[in-house]
């Protein structure tokens, strides 16, 4: 079982070759390409490119079998737990009808599908969207905050010590600080067609997604248990998440929609269906100033930009243009949104 | 590919036009549904608990399934949408209001055990893996995932498969891996069961019979 082997740019000679010989190719391509790569290469994801790393995560099935002290496990197993059930949260530090793996597949290893282990090995490390260095803990918050429309456990608490295990335990054997990049990293999003259609978008949204994630977007939480997570509204990620953005939206729909057939969209439609569910409402972002065009300008260069946020909706309203925070209401406020960090060194 | 998947797509509006729009205009009742399903207990029994079948053609339990699930089927049979010889026969019996009337009767019948759970540790083990977790590395989704957390069934698209015969479970998937079955919505179970091995069908179709659904 060595699943959790890590590969780096072993696929040049698969790669050179290819352009001369296919037959060879596929040969050297076997030998070389994880199964689980090339179970993706055939679903028509892109093969590794020469130098990228391609890192395979160990399973719960390799935890059960490592060497790790028995507490170790335990301690790591919640952190899965509360990765795949993270509405166990409800009330406390999650606000709406999501897990962590509603959008990061495969519990959080699945290359295309915002893999989390790439989080442990290149942080701390400076992030524009709130312009300091992150570590894995912070950077879990930031989700809390934005696509859970929730507040973070503490820092160091139990819950945020499981999870930041959790995500270790999927980057065992990657290199820290790689040099390469990252094979599947995030959600990578297909080229932007020159027209967007909200009309198209919506026809597609009803034949693809609405069976799943029902045609109000509410998704399907079924005698108060999570089945299939909210694409907008009040159960959704807020206007902070970045899934809002029209092009990580179109990334993500692309790679892993419908479930089980991904890569089965055109570009066109992955974008299409992204337009149409960004421009629909979803609580406020936690950024809010009181004012939507003064949170636009303040945030639309590093983030909003991107999104439909304070843009004109279907209906000829303003996005976002509301104090509806969803269901943490105005008292839960995420203490860690503009929580600022190194301020002497910046000084300097 | 993306032919298959709008074929999917037209096959499911037409499928879920029909049920529903008659479910929204039949109303069913369990009584008339018990009346009208004398010749489903031959094979379905009469708890709904259906049987299993090893070797042979095993019949599904339909005590506590979903009522537009079931009405759907048999609209599908009827309308040759899904195939089988012995329902073909049986649907072509029932008019549109007896369809919701058995729907509803099976429907609030308790679920009942199922049969074929009884393999080694580690057939189990892998089975409760594909339905808990799937198998990403080879793109299997887990079941659980349409099927809900449990397996119980999620709306009246996604059957409860916990507690359903291994052998007809094993054989749906079968059908679907042969292009036998594909009355599914948007090819969502054919293009799964396509990557499962007869391994990863025995396995999973055996733990989810070994799972006993709590009644309400």
């Amino acid at each position: 079982m060595k699943q959790h082997r890590t590969i780096l740019g072993r696929t040049t000679l698969a790669l050179t070759s290819a352009t001369l010989v296919a037959g060879v190719s596929l040969a050297v391509s076997a030998e070389t390409l994880h199964p689980a790569v090339e179970t993706l290469v055939g679903l028509g994801y892109p093969a590794p490119q020469e130098g990228e790393l391609v890192h395979i995560p160990p399973t719960m099935a390799d935890l059960e079998a490592s060497d790790l002290h028995p507490e170790t496990k335990q301690v790591i197993r919640r952190g899965y737990d509360l990765f795949t059930n993270t509405q166990q949260l409800r009330g406390e530090n999650v606000y709406n009808d999501m897990n962590c793996s509603s959008c990061h597949l495969g519990e959080g290893r699945q290359p295309f599908s915002a893999p989390v282990w790439a989080a442990a090995v290149t942080l701390p490390n400076y992030r524009g969207k709130n312009d300091h260095v992150n570590n894995l803990e912070e950077r879990i918050a930031g989700c809390f905050a934005y696509s859970m429309n929730g507040t973070p456990p503490e820092y160091g608490s139990d819950d945020m010590l499981a999870l930041t295990a959790y995500h270790q335990w999927l980057a065992k054997g990657a290199p820290v600080y790689p040099d390469q990049p990252i094979y599947g990293r995030g959600f990578p999003p297909p080229e932007r067609p020159d027209e967007l259609s909200y009309e198209s978008g919506e026809a597609l949204y009803v034949e693809n997604c609405a069976i799943c994630h029902s045609e109000d977007g509410a998704g399907l939480y079924q005698d108060g248990e999570y089945i299939f997570p909210p694409p907008w509204g009040d159960g959704s990620n807020n206007w902070g998440a970045g899934l809002v953005r029209v092009f990580t939206a179109a990334g993500f729909i692309k790679n892993n929609m419908p479930l089980g057939q991904p890569m089965s969209l055109s570009d066109q439609e992955a974008w299409d269906i992204a337009y149409y569910m960004s421009s629909q409402e979803r609580p406020q972002d936690p950024r809010y100033t009181g004012d939507v065009a003064e949170t636009l300008e303040r945030f639309g260069p590093t983030f909003h930009r991107h999104s439909r946020y304070g843009q004109e909706g279907p209906d000829g309203e303003v996005l976002a243009d509301h104090a509806n925070w969803g269901e943490k209401g105005d008292e839960v406020k995420p203490w860690n949104v503009g929580q600022p960090r190194f301020e002497e060194l910046k000084a300097q | 590919m993306t032919s298959k998947r709008i074929s999917g797509g037209l096959g499911l509006l037409l499928g879920v036009g029909l049920a529903a729009g008659q479910a929204m205009a039949l109303e069913g009742d369990a009584e008339r549904g018990q009346a009208a399903a004398g010749t489903c207990v031959a094979c379905h029994q009469a708890d709904g608990s259906g049987m299993n079948v090893p070797g042979g053609e095993s019949w599904p339990r339909l005590a506590g399934m979903d009522a537009d699930y079931i009405a759907k089927q048999l609209h599908d049979f009827k309308e040759g949408r899904r195939h089988n010889a012995s329902m073909l026969a049986f649907a072509n019996m029932l008019d549109d209001q007896q369809i919701v009337d058995v729907a509803v009767y099976y429907s609030q019948m308790p679920v009942t055990a199922a049969q074929g759970g009884d393999v080694d540790d580690d057939l189990l083990a892998r089975g409760e893996q594909l339905a808990l977790r799937g198998d990403w590395d080879e793109y299997i989704v887990s079941c659980k995932s349409c099927h809900g957390p449990r397996n119980e069934g999620a709306g009246s698209h996604f059957p409860g498969i916990s507690s359903q015969h291994a052998g007809y479970i094993e054989s749906q998937l079968r059908a679907w891996q042969a292009d036998e079955r594909s009355n599914d919505p948007q090819n969502l179970m054919g293009a799964v069961a396509k990557r499962m091995s007869d391994e990863d069908i025995r396995a999973v179709s055996a733990w989810l019979a070994s799972q006993s659904v709590a009644s309400e």
